[in-house]
């Protein structure tokens, strides 16, 4: 019988590596898997490559994550926050390297990552600073540049609803990366609210088929998320 | 000569907007057109963070972090709105299906570049998000910014200096003192504040524009 839920936060992690590449889903708080990540902070891998939209907010989540020291590199398009003091500390002092991608770049390799593509040729960024060093091509006119996929070893994404069989809904504006992330990872690992019997799902619905989904562990939530998430600590 | 404050200048943009529009409006001064589109004109407004059909900011008390906008605000979804993912998001973008995108900017060359993203400071911390997506994607870039920097320079320049966002990306710009188009022939001046020339305009703007018009804008 194929059951992917786990017990534990702590099995859900269970494996990954020093230097491993970790995709984290979320769009800023939206979506972000906190306890995943609060898991993989007390599992003390480290020197990890991450690819997530933005490089953390206040001292929660990806930025603990950062602010342990643990991150060599980050794939990300938005670092810059308000409230990003320890990646901003961090990257003025040289000690994370950053890789800055335009946002439909990332979700657009992520995808290729996950669906076979070897490369793409995309209009974003066609002559700006982000395309140097980049082949480039003229496709009808129109200036591309060669973009090439983002996979990973490890994807940590948070949904609403799974079966065992690791189906996904997901909420609202929560849902962002973490469809194509489930796909690129070699391992996917997905925090959940509810849990639901096999078929309780409707199947012209679901978002993330269960072949994607590796490790599925339930965390629920309390209530409706009232406030952004470092705020209510 | 009173120049448009930005609730002026986003109604302004707002009037351009037509019935059935699928728009995405920047951060910043952009987000401003929201409150401005006319009630009854049904527009699909777009965020980059998956959602088609945004609404206004939820009731104090009402607040939803898992439906929130590209600047991290909690929003509302109106009936008829969906979501999807990032891969989408960006698709729909790229692929040419929004009609307009409203963008700030630092500078607007005279042949439609954009730059937005990044001021050139070597210490600045860097950040572009979906910025360059939407500049080549959308089928109408309005830009919306004030016509001078702080320090009275003109931010429609020649060639840009600030890193560029996006290569002759920009159809439309609307200031404080006018709106103008980007056409092929050059930077073409379609309205103005009263009590403004087109000359005073050219000289204050620094680059050649193609005039003059009757001053309506207000």
């Amino acid at each position: 019988m194929i059951n992917k839920i786990v017990s534990s936060v702590t099995d859900a992690v269970a494996g990954i590596h020093d230097g491993a590449t970790v995709m984290i889903g979320g769009f800023g708080p939206a979506g972000m898997p906190a306890e995943l990540i609060d898991a993989l902070i007390a599992q003390g891998a480290r020197d990890l490559t991450i690819v997530n939209n933005n490089a953390g907010n206040g001292e929660t989540g990806l930025a603990a994550l950062l602010k342990a020291r643990r991150v060599r590199k980050i794939l990300c398009s938005f670092p810059r926050q308000v409230d990003s003091h320890v990646f901003d500390a961090l990257y003025r002092a040289g000690e994370i390297e950053l890789e800055l991608v335009p946002q439909g770049n990332l979700a657009e390799r992520i995808r290729a990552g996950g669906a076979g593509i070897g490369a793409f040729f995309t209009p974003t960024g066609y002559g700006t600073q982000l395309a140097e060093g980049k082949e480039t091509r003229s496709i009808d006119g129109r200036g591309y540049v060669l973009e090439y996929p983002i996979r990973a070893d490890y994807a940590l994404i948070k949904a609403e609803r799974a079966d065992r069989w690791g189906n996904l809904v997901y909420r609202k504006t929560a849902r962002n990366f973490s469809p194509v992330m489930a796909s690129a990872a070699k391992c996917t690992v997905v925090e959940v609210n509810e849990l639901v019997e096999l078929g309780a799902l409707d199947p012209e619905a679901i978002v993330t088929p269960g072949v994607y989904v590796r490790r599925i562990v339930q965390v629920r939530r309390s209530s409706v998320p009232r406030q952004r998430a470092e705020a209510v600590a | 000569m009173n120049k448009l404050n930005r609730d002026q200048m986003a109604a302004r943009v707002a009037r351009d907007i037509p019935e059935g529009a699928c728009v995405n409006l920047g951060i910043g001064l952009p987000t401003l057109v929201a409150n401005h589109l006319p009630k009854g004109r049904e527009i699909l407004l777009h965020s980059e963070n998956g959602l088609l059909g945004m609404g206004p900011a939820p009731a104090a008390g009402k607040e939803d972090y898992d439906l929130i906008n590209a600047g991290k605000q909690p929003v509302t979804l109106l009936p008829g709105g969906s979501y999807f993912h990032q891969a989408d998001s960006f698709g729909m973008m790229r692929g040419g299906h929004l009609d307009f995108c409203v963008l700030g900017a630092f500078q607007v060359s005279a042949q439609g570049d954009l730059a937005n993203w990044h001021t050139g400071e070597p210490d600045a911390i860097p950040a572009v998000g979906g910025a360059m997506d939407l500049a080549i994607g959308a089928k109408n870039v309005f830009v919306m910014m004030e016509h001078l920097t702080k320090r009275g320079e003109s931010k429609i320049v020649e060639h840009c200096t600030y890193p560029l966002t996006g290569v002759r990306c920009v159809s439309r710009i609307y200031t404080d003192l006018a709106v103008l188009d980007v056409t092929a022939a050059g930077l073409k001046v379609l309205e103005l504040i009263p009590g403004l020339s087109f000359e005073e305009l050219s000289r204050i703007t620094g680059v050649r524009l193609i005039g003059p018009v009757e001053p309506v804008l207000a």
